[in-house]
C-alpha cells in the first residue's frame, strides 16, 4: 500500500467564468470528504471562497462540482477515492453559469424542469378519495425507477447534449417529466408530452448515457428519456401532438 | 429534433436496413456471378421493381440523412435551427436528385 501523504495539493477555480485555478495545501485527514477539504481552506486559508452546501450526508444534493474532471457530489466523495496522488482539482459544475469560485447559478436548470412540466397536475381535489396504485403496476414501476433524483445537477453537468445544446431540457427535468407520465393521479401529460416533443425535448438526447454513468444516486435518466421518446411518438402517430 | 423529424429519421431507419441488405446481398451476387455492366443493365432496363426498390431506397436515404445533418450542423455549428434546417434540406435534395439520376440511369 502507498503511504498516504501528508498534505493534498488542492486546486481550487477562483473567480467567475474567466478565473483561474488556484492552488492551496491542505492537511491530509482519515476518513476525508471532497467537501471537508474545500470547507477546510474556506475556514483556515480563505474565508472569501465561495461554495454551496446544506446537508453533508448526500440528501441535499447542493454540493456538487467538478471533481478532477467528474461532476460529484463533494460530500460523499471521500479523498482516498479521487486523489491517490495527493492532488484534487475541484471547480464549479459545467454547463451552468458560474457566479463565483464554486458556486454556479442554478437557475437555468430549474427553468428546464419548470419548460418540462416537471410540476404535479392534481386530478382530484382533497375531497375526493385517494386513489390506490398497486405497487406493481408497470406504470408505478416506472415511476419508482426515476422518482429518487433530488435535483444535484450532476447529470446535467455530464452531459454532451447539454453542453452542445442550449435548448436541451437534460436529463433530470425529463426524468422528472418521465415520473410524472407514469403517475395516475397528474392530470398535465398532455402538456407534458407536448413540451419534451418539442425541439430540445428528449429526442434531442444522443444517448450517450454519461447521465446514467455520472448520476450519484445509479439513476438511468436516459432509460427515462427513452421512454418519453417512445410514448411521445406514439401520440405524434395517434394525431395527439402537433410539434 | 422534434417529434415529427424523430419519426421520420427512425422510420426511415427501419425501412433502409432490409434495403442494405439486399442491396448487399446484391453486390454479392452480382460479384460471385461475374456480371458485366451489361448483363446488370439488361436485367434492370425497364423494371419497374427495380426502379420501385432503388427508387424507395433514395427517398429514405435523402431524407434520413438530411435529418441527420441538419442536427450535425445545429450541434456543432454556430447555424441557428432554422439555418441548419434549410441547408438540411439543400442537401437532402440533393441526394434525391443524385439518386433518382443514378437510378434513372440504370431503370430508363
Amino acid at each position: 500500500m502507498p503511504e498516504t501523504p501528508a498534505e493534498l495539493s488542492v486546486s481550487l477555480w477562483r473567480g467567475g467564468a474567466q478565473g483561474r485555478y488556484e492552488t492551496y495545501r491542505v492537511p491530509r485527514r482519515d476518513s476525508q470528504t471532497v467537501l471537508d477539504v474545500v470547507t477546510y481552506v474556506q475556514r483556515h486559508i480563505d474565508p472569501t471562497l465561495s461554495y454551496r452546501f446544506a446537508c453533508r450526508v448526500g440528501m441535499c444534493g447542493s454540493c456538487a462540482m467538478t471533481v478532477n474532471g467528474r461532476p460529484r457530489w463533494t460530500c460523499r466523495t471521500h479523498v482516498a477515492k479521487v486523489a491517490g496522488s495527493g492532488r484534487l482539482e475541484i471547480g464549479p459544475l459545467e454547463n451552468l453559469p458560474v457566479i463565483k469560485d464554486l458556486a454556479t447559478d442554478m437557475a437555468p436548470f430549474f427553468e428546464k424542469w419548470r419548460d418540462a412540466k416537471g410540476t404535479f397536475a392534481p386530478s382530484r381535489t382533497r375531497a375526493d378519495e385517494m386513489p390506490r396504485i398497486r405497487p406493481d403496476s408497470p406504470a408505478r414501476i416506472a415511476a419508482d425507477a426515476a422518482v429518487e433524483c433530488i435535483n444535484c445537477g450532476v447529470c446535467y453537468a455530464a452531459c454532451d447534449t447539454v453542453r452542445w445544446n442550449a435548448d436541451y431540457l437534460g436529463p433530470a427535468a425529463l426524468n422528472r417529466a418521465w415520473t410524472l407520465v407514469n403517475d395516475e393521479r397528474d392530470s398535465g401529460n398532455a402538456a407534458r408530452l407536448q413540451a419534451v416533443a418539442a425541439s430540445g425535448g428528449c429526442h434531442a438526447c444522443h444517448s450517450h448515457q454519461s447521465c446514467q454513468e455520472h448520476c450519484p444516486l445509479s439513476l438511468n435518466p436516459t432509460a427515462s428519456i427513452a421512454g418519453l421518446k417512445r410514448r411521445a411518438a406514439a401520440a405524434y402517430l395517434k394525431g395527439e401532438l402537433k410539434p | 429534433m422534434n417529434v415529427r423529424l424523430y419519426v421520420w429519421q427512425r422510420g426511415t431507419a427501419a425501412l433502409m436496413a432490409p434495403l442494405v441488405a439486399i442491396h448487399i446481398a446484391i453486390i454479392f451476387y452480382a460479384t460471385r456471378q461475374g456480371l458485366s455492366a451489361a448483363d446488370i443493365l439488361s436485367r434492370t432496363h425497364g423494371s419497374v421493381v427495380w426502379g420501385a426498390y432503388y427508387g424507395l431506397f433514395v427517398a429514405a436515404v435523402s431524407i434520413h440523412a438530411a435529418i441527420g445533418v441538419r442536427n450535425v450542423l445545429a450541434e456543432w455549428s454556430p447555424l441557428s435551427e432554422r439555418h441548419a434546417g434549410w441547408l438540411a434540406l439543400l442537401f437532402g435534395l440533393a441526394l434525391a436528385a443524385l439518386g433518382a439520376r443514378a437510378v434513372a440511369a440504370v431503370v430508363l
